[in-house]
């Protein structure tokens, strides 16, 4: 059997455990399962590119997943006119004090000789810029988030569609390159520090740049509403009701003997898969061009000996920087992407352990370094996130069958149930390390 | 002269106290760290889940034991708990070593290797807490709750402050004292400890003189699990347990380690308390230290917080970063591997 008929054979029998959730359970949660699988996989693309192509070791994916989510209000919803009245502007004018105080720190930093004085200067500049930015900031923030606290209280985004800014459907799609754009500029930041130095320092810099976003995003209630939830974003597909109630579309499910209510959802998850897969489609396409081009070469040959690369001429911390961002950029994406998908920001579902580690485990079971490979580890180890919960409860139901109805084991046992996917994902990981480190689709 | 002591009262009760108590928690987290990074060379992203998982074990012995009726008067009935929390924590650890990450050690694989192995170890070790003791908030203290309470003190000095000192601080202070002594003691005059070092500074050295790496690495874990398990049951009883905060403490342990130099215990301990330090007084209100200092004209109209709590982890992040400009190996120079 050669490689690509085994390639194949892996993606198909992945499909069919999809399919096959569809048969058994239903086909609403097939297609969740298949369009989360496809954000799933842009992101482990995106992980892929910084750890197969260049081996760099990448903790905050959760951050710029959530960065991309953030694009997705700030794009896609309707500004807040009596908020950007209220203190908007105050706001922005402090956040520009903020930004030029820590640039004009940079700049004495760069530009003066070092002595006492540079320190002093550095310091009482940004002691005074804090407080000229703290001052803005905190009144412009009190007034935004005082205006209707209940519906809106933040400052909403860039959506011009006024009353009906539902029918700007397309402004989501916008959102999803904006929310590259957003995470990109965090990894450059965050990159410009850590990288160049030991591994280790950018893996554990990631992991609090991630831990900051998530803070941000969760408290800044300016911004995007925090823990309160943004819901009803707008859609880049039809809504279930408008299906519902077009009598075209009605006609047409009973003309096939169907459910109008059951199809329209239907319908909505297959548009989406639609676009969510051309997305995968084009991204999949440039990372097999990098791949094979210089480029990609170059990357390789980094990853497999920094010191021969460098002695090449290649400027080994220029070429992590970049493609580090890009990753990055590409996770951004997909945040946004499943932000629409959710029509809601929810801050509080960004957890470290359910992306960041997943999107690992999908990589290193897929084959780190194969970008079919990220994508069917992307798709597979999503089915099983998905999967584990119920087989784990039916392994549980057997396992105690012999218990009494009320024992305590039983009873912790079975209520434990819901934990056993961290379990599962870890077991995973550490046996593929183990005994298959090179993944499911190896690298060629 | 009043006011300055009432300044200072208030201090030490909502900075200093707590910072030192923080601060020697963070401490032995991130000795383990620094002993994990030093003998077996690669960041140990489990180690917030290791600690979780002692906690865990102390606080179903401390149920045991209260469900007995043996208490410790008016000390907490943790304090039994926790050797049993650290036995079954290097049980845990030991069997972890030997059935994970000595496959790669023998291999000689890449640090980065282990570290994504560790991420591994932390998913499994995390389940395991999740799914023994739940997800939920655990309370397990009990014995007299403050060594002084804030009344006390007040009719003790007559001073308008109060100050209050839990003994669960007390306790963390005391232990960690201890716990550092005696591993100093250990490192620098025992003959396992020494041959620990020597392992540390320079492998091939230390193995050509006949050093046993099994043996050294055995030690190094249950060393760790002693210091993880205590870290996390004094974490626990003086805050709270809760198994989703262990991943959080993993930033501010980290970034502990790093600024007093990875690799380097006494830097661990210093980078613990400059961390702590900072993290408090940071987010602290200061108005209620600065309305006695300053004259009643120029008293801060804001709370003076420079910093929200929720941000708290920005600081051990800010303080990270700039280590990681202007001094990569840390306040102590640590290993540059």
């Amino acid at each position: 059997m050669t490689t690509s008929m085994k390639n194949i054979g892996l993606f198909f029998v992945v499909a069919c455990l999809i399919a096959g959730t569809g048969f058994i359970q239903s086909w609403n949660t097939a297609l969740f399962i298949l369009n989360m699988g496809l954000i799933s996989a842009i992101m482990s693309l995106g992980v892929n590119l910084q750890w197969g192509f260049a081996g760099l070791f990448n903790v905050g994916v959760v951050g710029f997943v959530a960065l991309g989510g953030l694009a997705a209000v700030l794009v896609s919803m309707p500004p807040t006119t009596d908020a950007w009245a209220a203190g908007g502007f105050q706001v922005i004018v402090g956040l520009i004090f903020g930004a030029a105080t820590v640039i004009a720190a940079i700049f004495i930093q760069a530009r003066m000789v070092a002595g006492k004085i540079k320190v002093f200067t550095t310091i009482s500049v940004l002691i005074v810029g804090f407080f000229i930015f703290r001052y803005f900031f905190d009144g412009g923030v009190e007034a935004v988030e005082a205006v209707n606290p209940a519906g809106t209280g933040y400052l909403g985004g860039l959506n011009f569609g006024g009353e009906n800014y539902k029918s700007w459907g397309f402004m989501a799609v916008v959102s999803w390159p904006v929310g590259g754009v957003l995470a990109a500029g965090a990894a450059w930041l965050i990159g410009k520090t850590a990288l160049g130095l030991r591994s280790d320092y950018l893996a554990i810099a990631t992991l609090g740049i991630s831990e900051i976003i998530i803070a941000v995003v969760k408290f800044e209630d300016w911004l995007a509403r925090g823990v309160k939830n943004v819901s009803g974003l707008p859609r880049p597909v039809p809504y279930e009701i408008d299906l519902q109630e077009s009598p075209s579309f009605s006609e047409w499910v009973y003309s096939i003997g169907g459910d109008p209510v059951t199809a329209s959802s239907i319908v909505v998850k297959l548009s989406y898969a639609g676009l969510f897969t051309a997305v995968l489609i084009i991204i999949l396409t440039l990372a097999q061009l990098a791949l094979s081009s210089p480029w990609g070469r170059m990357m390789r040959a980094i990853r497999d000996n920094e010191y021969a690369a460098a002695a090449m001429g290649k400027n080994v911390t220029a070429r992590h920087l970049q493609v580090f961002v890009l990753g990055s950029a590409i996770c951004g994406v997909a945040g946004a992407m499943m932000t629409t998908l959710d029509s809601q920001l929810t801050p509080g579902s960004y957890q470290p352990l359910r992306f960041t580690f997943l999107i690992w485990v999908m990589v290193i079971v897929g084959g780190s370094g194969n970008n079919f490979g990220a994508v069917l580890g992307g798709f597979l180890i999503f089915f099983l996130w998905v999967q584990v919960e119920p087989i784990g409860a039916m392994l549980m139901q057997a396992v105690t069958a012999g218990m009494a109805e009320e024992n305590a084991i039983r009873l912790h046992l079975l209520g434990s149930v819901a934990h056993m996917r961290l379990l599962t994902m870890g077991l995973i990981l550490i046996l593929v390390l183990r005994f298959s480190p090179r993944g499911l689709i190896p690298e060629k | 002269m009043i006011d300055i002591l009432n300044a200072m009262v208030v201090l030490s009760n909502y900075v200093l106290i707590p910072a030192i108590a923080y601060g020697s928690q963070l401490a032995l987290g991130a000795l383990g760290v620094t002993l994990i990074y030093g003998i077996l060379r690669f960041s140990n992203f489990a180690h917030g889940d290791t600690m979780a998982f002692g906690a865990m074990v102390t606080i179903l012995f401390t149920w045991l034991f209260q469900s007995w009726g043996i208490t410790l008067g008016f000390l907490p009935t943790a304090l039994l708990g926790i050797p049993f929390g650290i036995i079954a924590t290097a049980a845990l650890l030991l069997a972890t070593d030997k059935l994970v990450y000595q496959f790669y050690r023998r291999q000689k694989a890449d640090p980065v290797i282990l570290v994504i192995v560790s991420m591994g170890v932390m998913f499994v070790m995390n389940g395991l807490v999740r799914f023994i003791i739940g997800p939920n908030d655990q309370r397990f203290s009990d014995g007299e709750r403050f060594i002084i309470s804030a009344r006390e003190f007040k009719t003790l000095t007559g001073l308008k402050e109060g100050l209050a000192f839990k003994t669960t601080q007390g306790i963390t202070i005391v232990t960690a004292i201890i716990l550092v002594l005696v591993l100093f003691w250990f490192l620098n005059r025992t003959r396992t400890g020494k041959s620990m070092r020597a392992f540390s500074d320079n492998e091939d050295l230390a193995l050509l003189s006949g050093i046993n790496p099994d043996k050294v690495v055995m030690v190094t874990w249950i060393i760790v699990a002693g210091l993880a398990a205590t870290a996390g049951a004094l974490y626990g009883l003086d805050k709270s347990f809760k198994p989703f905060i262990f991943l959080q403490l993993l930033l501010p342990i980290f970034a502990s380690a790093i600024v007093g130099g990875l690799g380097n215990p006494i830097g661990a301990i210093a980078g613990g308390f400059v961390i702590a330090f900072s993290e408090v007084l940071i987010t602290y209100p200061l108005k209620k230290v600065l309305k006695y200092l300053m004259p009643e004209q120029l008293e801060p109209s804001g709370l003076v917080q420079l910093l929200s709590t929720d941000y708290k982890f920005a600081v051990s992040f800010t303080i990270l970063i700039i280590v990681l400009l202007f001094r990569p190996t840390g306040l102590f120079k640590g290993k540059s591997v």
